[in-house]
């Protein structure tokens, strides 16, 4: 089990943050997330394996300003 | 002295903030209503960052004025913010941010606002600045395309980075910009700075 913005979802096993944020259906292109307190970077979503039991906030960031 | 009068607070917290130095990311909607807010609170310094002008259609929600349709946004800002307080220390880089080297005009400052527009831009600011400068707080917006629902904005923090943000709002490529919401993430960017810098000194 993992959590994601305070919620309890399933825990898959090797996981990346790119494969979380799709099953997620986040449909914005770019988002922070941040894993038990650490900032992943854009361009390690796709090497980054969720561990079990992490803790997970995930923003998405949207045009406008 | 009245002290303990809330005008005397109030030049106690102006006194603080003369010491600080916000730089900001972007100077259009969010960028030119935060500085003018952190200006009329007494902010000492301001380090703007924007290479566009000032065109006719940024003035719906950007602060600037028809007679200035054509300058350079860093410039407008700084005519616009000296009418408030001709004594303040400015600096406008009329440069676009470069992925790599995004985080370089902000070293000194001592809290950054991002104020951009692009969500990629956006991000790889935030990026940049977290991961080049992990004691600075940056304070960024997500979500400022609409009206009402007020209540769905919070501030997200994330070690020291704060988001204002609002989940359910769209891009600006889906939805409109109005200037009371603008200006209102504008505003809280700016409150949040404040907030930030006045807890540095206890």
């Amino acid at each position: 089990m993992i959590t994601v913005n305070n919620k309890d979802i399933e825990w898959i096993e090797g996981e990346t943050v790119e494969k979380l944020l799709k099953r997620l259906k986040y449909v914005f292109p770019v988002v922070v997330v941040k894993i038990n307190g650490e900032i992943i970077p854009m361009k390690k979503y796709s090497t980054t394996i969720i561990p079990d039991n992490a803790e997970i906030d995930i923003i998405p960031i949207i045009s406008g300003g | 002295m009245h002290l303990n009068s809330i005008e005397g607070q109030l030049s106690i917290i102006r006194n603080k903030l003369s010491n600080k130095i916000v730089g900001i990311a972007g100077a259009g909607g969010l960028g030119s209503n935060a500085a003018i807010a952190l200006v009329r609170t007494g902010i000492g310094k301001l380090i703007v960052v924007d290479h566009d002008k000032v065109e006719k259609s940024n003035l719906t929600r950007q602060y600037y004025f028809l007679d200035q349709i054509g300058k350079l946004k860093v410039e407008a800002l700084e005519e616009n913010i000296r009418r408030i307080n001709p004594d303040i220390e400015y600096i406008g880089i009329p440069r676009k941010l470069i992925p790599g080297e995004m985080e370089k005009p902000f070293g000194k400052v001592d809290v950054v606002i991002e104020a951009l527009d692009d969500a990629e831009t956006k991000t790889r600011f935030i990026e940049e600045i977290l991961e080049k400068l992990p004691d600075k707080p940056i304070i960024a917006a997500s979500g400022t395309t609409g009206y009402g629902n007020l209540h769905r904005i919070s501030t997200k923090q994330l070690g020291n980075l704060y988001i204002c943000y609002d989940p359910e709002a769209k891009s600006c490529e889906e939805d409109i910009l109005i200037a009371s919401h603008v200006a209102l993430m504008a505003n809280w960017e700016a409150d949040l700075a404040i907030e930030i810098l006045l807890s540095e000194e206890i």
